[in-house]
């Protein structure tokens, strides 16, 4: 249910800029207006949202240690899964936000007769998931081409990098391939496996149905039917100098693309998809774990009641001389 | 009670989710799978709200009038405290990578104890009530209205979690239920909504010093008759001392560890280790747990029972802090006693007097873990141990929750048991170190009552051990936590009968080769330390 | 504990990645490509007509150049016969370069623009006036 009511929401959304286009030749809406909008919206969006969460302060180091801390010297620390310091985080938040360390962990658990369980390394879900990311971000990058004027040599170099197999006419982009590809599959996953589809809201669907809308509205452009690339960049490059202007005829494809991107724009900052910022804030990846060593100041701390000694040998004192305990006062 | 439940039915698990949406599924009260409520007495010595007598089957649970409200603040409160709480109900993607990470999940398959869905119970709450999309798109966007229903799921999950973290190793975005957990509880609390396995602790911690409410004469009395077993065993008679000013050392370890077993004989190692090594170190009856169920309540609570433990050392003017084997003590110790009630420049930075080790790690919270301390001894050579003494053991370790992953301390506990014992064998690495499960009873989960959920959580921990003593013949689980030796006895007498568990410093009390002591020929816990050769006894 | 410091130049490097493409092309002049269609060749011809329609070249002239490479080297066929029912040479030197012999003023124009690269010259010759040309 939900996957088709994410699946129709995007086709509906798809048909807009088509209807627009074809029947109504809104291309200043589409071309200039809602681009405009939906990268304000993104942008003021994701500020806010880092800044509201920014608000809130860390009260305690609670960080997840995932190897041996630092303690005697002989013992030998893991410091990229148990920082102590500065580089260690650095590190550690490296690994986790360019190749996502702690999903490369991922087991599979099974229950089998006896009973007896077993936990197998399952790359699956890491694989597509680096493959979607990576392949997300080559692709944006890839696009600078349409953005700057003249383009500078090393989008030339990832180009080449990316179109090695000089497969077709255009060059095929592994990435094209890859980032369908691997939402698919998430996508896949998500509907086929019972427990990933019992947590699954349409705010899961959603994205994933938008991206592969984007993708594939791109891949037919490329490869398939034909829009007028100079007229694209034209648009675009009016588009960031800030002297707006639609070009004629550059086909409805591209609208429907182009329309689809400023939806995931302004989706972006009310969604899970803040999942990108919200990786650099996680309490628990983001600290050292340094708690004897160092004091963690919370601003908040607030004096409490507490049962004081005075007022705990007030209580038990004869008890306490009998047993021959000491004490504060006879 | 663990007897009457079927280990074959226990063990038909169904990970499929029902066909109905989990919104769609109210929560289930049965016998076995959820905690006694805290006694009115209890949350009012701790002047906590609402206090009455009440029961989670009855329909109603005589909520203070303005509920809704209560939990709403609260979460606002909340959310604007803790930015670890306000980035995970957001950021979360339901990736489902930790679902089958959580031993509730693997060993009872309701799909509300997957980690993320844990966490969707709160977070639905949230987006109807905090942000703009759940506010207008309601169902469609997650979203759910606060009923009573829902603090009764709360009740009923929060309650099923051992806030062991197991999950946010694997969280791509580090996100830690334990701190989802026990921001449900704290707002169950506002509510007067706990358990008494929790409450009554913190109550009997708050006035005597103990969890367990052993007040300060009968403390000493469970003392003489640990001093009396350790003479009956090794010939030697140790006075150890209590609540004594100017001492080095504050020794704190959790109450458990002196008031049953098998904690008692890990307890007996401590005083024989302290003792061969003439440590100038005091316990204290005031300070006399370690651990703090205020973790299992709210973070005021943890304030204001770990307040003890500097007051103490302040008021007792000894330099630093030494800290027993225990779990989730260790958690507040490490992560949270610096920070609630330091700065501890009272005291001075922990330097082993024996070996002259400066413990750096511990230089700003002034607290050293027993296992650091003891395998700094180890490796400087200032223990004569006779390892030969535990052969009829052959010895596996737990990893416990909160110093696995509130820590790091993995290698410390390995390089004491390997020295002291000849037959270590460690379990699968899927189920040990920062990967290690729960006993299935941490967090307040430990009662009789819970029994079933226990089992099952416990189930995964057990199977590892079952492996090692299928497969090498192991009968002795080790662990450094007073949780878990109570909760994993249970278990293994449940799973895997033939294994018993204790602590390191059981077997480093057995290894100790003290000055004068007779010849041993029992281990500390009176048992023939070679296993007796004869007929069989089928 | 905030660490708004950080979080700020996150923010900062946030919104410069973001923007990228306004102040990387400020102060650069803007210009749009502007085939050429002179070329003596070109000038001399009565009816200035490609081989296809102009839309169609626009559009294809790639897709129609790879095939005609497979169709040359693959499967040796050589002419090529157009919609208007006139046959040519399959061959990039001889035929298209006859007239477009501009390389820089009329293929460049879109193609540095759009930073499209043909690999033409990893095999081919570029037309021989560019260098009569001087440039």
């Amino acid at each position: 249910m939900k996957i088709l009511a994410a699946f129709i929401l995007v086709l509906v959304l798809a048909a807009i800029p088509y209807a627009g286009i074809q029947y109504a030749g809104m291309t200043t809406v589409f071309g200039i207006i809602i681009p405009y909008a939906a990268v304000i919206i993104f942008i003021v969006g994701v500020v806010y949202r880092i800044v509201k969460w920014a608000r809130s302060p860390v009260p305690f180091r609670i960080t997840t240690t995932c190897g041996q801390e630092k303690s005697l010297p002989w013992i030998k620390q893991n410091k990229l899964d148990n920082p102590s310091g500065t580089a260690g985080v650095v590190g550690r938040m490296a690994l986790e936000i360019l190749c996502f360390r702690s999903l490369f962990r991922n087991t599979r658990s099974e229950l089998r007769d006896g009973p007896r369980l077993s936990y197998g390394s399952t790359v699956w879900l890491w694989l597509a998931a680096i493959a979607f990311h990576w392949s997300f971000l080559v692709i944006l990058i890839r696009h600078f081409r349409l953005f700057s004027q003249p383009v500078p040599h090393f989008i030339n170099v990832l180009e080449n990098v990316d179109g090695f197999l000089q497969i077709g006419i255009p060059t095929l982009y592994i990435t094209d391939i890859l980032l369908l590809a691997a939402v698919l599959y998430l996508l896949l996953r998500r509907i086929a496996l019972p427990q990933i589809r019992y947590i699954s809201l349409i705010a899961d669907y959603f994205p994933l149905f938008v991206i592969f809308g984007i993708g594939l509205s791109g891949v037919l452009m490329r490869y398939f039917y034909r829009v007028n690339v100079i007229g694209v960049k034209e648009l675009v490059m009016g588009l960031i100098a800030f002297k707006p202007h639609v070009p004629p005829d550059i086909g409805t494809l591209f609208y429907i693309h182009l329309f689809l991107i400023a939806t995931l724009f302004a989706y972006f900052p009310f969604s899970k998809l803040m999942h990108m910022g919200g990786v650099f804030l996680s309490p628990t990846r983001n600290l050292a774990n340094n708690n004897r060593m160092v004091r963690h100041i919370n601003p908040w701390n607030y004096p409490v009641h507490v049962h004081t000694y005075a007022e705990y040998e007030d209580e038990f004192r004869d008890k306490m001389k009998s047993v021959g305990l000491p004490v504060e006062k006879e | 009670m663990a007897e009457e439940l079927k280990k074959d039915a226990l063990v038909q698990i169904d990970y499929k989710p029902p066909k109905k949406g989990w919104m769609d599924t109210p929560v289930e009260f049965r016998h076995g799978t959820y905690i006694y409520p805290a006694r009115a007495k209890n949350l009012k010595y701790l002047d906590l709200p609402n206090p009455r007598e009440w029961s989670p089957t009855d329909e109603d649970w005589k909520l203070p009038e303005n509920w809704k409200e209560i939990v709403i603040n609260g979460m606002k409160e909340r959310l604007d405290k803790y930015r670890s709480f306000k980035v995970y109900m957001d950021i979360c993607v339901r990736c489902g990578a930790c679902a089958d990470k959580c031993q509730f999940f693997i060993g009872g398959g309701d799909p509300k104890n997957m980690p993320v869905l844990r966490a969707e119970l709160i977070r639905s709450v949230y987006r109807g009530n905090f942000t703009a999309a759940g506010k207008i798109l309601g169902r469609v966007n997650g979203a759910r209205k606060l009923t009573t229903d829902v603090i009764k799921e709360w009740f009923y999950y929060f309650y099923q979690c051992t806030e062991c973290r197991r999950c946010s190793v694997f969280c791509p975005y580090g996100i830690d239920t334990a701190e989802i957990t026990m921001m449900g509880r704290e707002l169950l609390t506002l509510l007067g909504v706990n358990v008494n396995w929790v409450i009554e602790p913190v109550a009997n911690c708050y006035r005597t010093g103990n969890h367990l409410g052993i007040q300060p004469h009968a403390l000493m009395d469970m003392f003489e008759m640990m001093l009396d077993d350790i003479k009956d065993r090794t010939g030697i008679k140790i006075e150890p001392t209590f609540n004594r000013k100017g001492a080095e050392i504050l020794f704190i370890t959790p109450s458990a560890d002196y008031f049953a077993e098998p904690g008692m004989y890990t307890c007996m190692g401590y005083l024989m280790l302290f003792h061969e090594l003439g440590l100038d170190y005091t316990w204290s009856t005031y300070a006399s747990e370690g651990g703090n169920f205020g973790l299992f309540t709210s973070h005021e609570m943890i304030k204001r029972l770990n307040a003890k433990m500097y007051a103490e050392a302040k008021r007792l003017g000894v330099k630093w802090i030494l800290g027993g084997e225990c779990g989730h003590m260790w958690r507040v110790v490490h992560q949270y006693m610096g920070t609630l009630n330091g700065p501890a420049d009272f005291l001075e930075e922990p330097v082993s007097p024996i070996t002259g080790t400066k413990f750096e790690n511990a230089k700003s919270t002034k607290m050293v873990h027993i296992a650091e301390f003891t395998a700094d001894l180890i490796k400087n050579n200032k223990l004569r141990l006779d390892p030969g003494r535990n052969d009829k053991l052959r010895v596996t370790f737990h990893d416990s929750c909160n110093p696995a992953r509130a820590m790091g301390i993995f290698e410390e506990p390995r390089y004491i048991i390997k020295n002291v014992c000849n037959n270590f064998f460690e379990m699968p690495e899927n189920t040990t170190r920062e990967q290690t499960f729960c006993c299935g009873g941490g967090a307040g989960l430990g009662t009789d009552e819970m029994m079933e959920m226990r089992m099952r959580g416990g189930m995964p921990r057990a199977n590892a051990v079952q492996y090692v003593h299928d497969k090498h013949d192991v009968n002795r689980l080790t662990c450094m936590c007073a949780i878990d030796r109570a909760t994993l006895t249970t278990l293994m007498e449940y799973w895997v009968p033939d294994v018993k568990v204790t602590g390191i410093h059981e077997l480093v009390a057995n290894a100790l080769v003290m000055k004068g002591e007779k010849e041993r020929i029992v281990d500390i816990r009176g048992e023939p330390l070679k296993e007796e050769k004869g007929g069989d006894n089928v | 504990m905030y660490n708004s410091g950080k979080i700020i130049i996150g923010l900062v490097l946030f919104i410069g990645l973001v923007t990228t493409p306004i102040w990387f092309n400020i102060g650069k002049a803007d210009v749009k490509p502007d085939p050429s269609l002179n070329t003596p060749v070109i000038q001399q011809m009565k009816v200035k007509h490609c081989i296809e329609s102009k839309q169609f070249m626009i559009d294809n002239h790639m897709r129609l150049l790879y095939d005609w490479r497979y169709a040359v080297v693959r499967d040796n066929m050589t002419i090529y016969k157009s919609t208007t029912g006139q046959y040519f040479t399959m061959s990039l030197e001889t035929t298209c370069f006859h007239c477009h012999s501009n390389e820089k003023q009329f293929c460049n124009q879109c193609h540095t623009y759009a930073n499209i690269q043909p690999y033409c010259w990893e095999c081919h010759v570029k037309p021989a006036q560019e260098s009569a040309n001087g440039h």
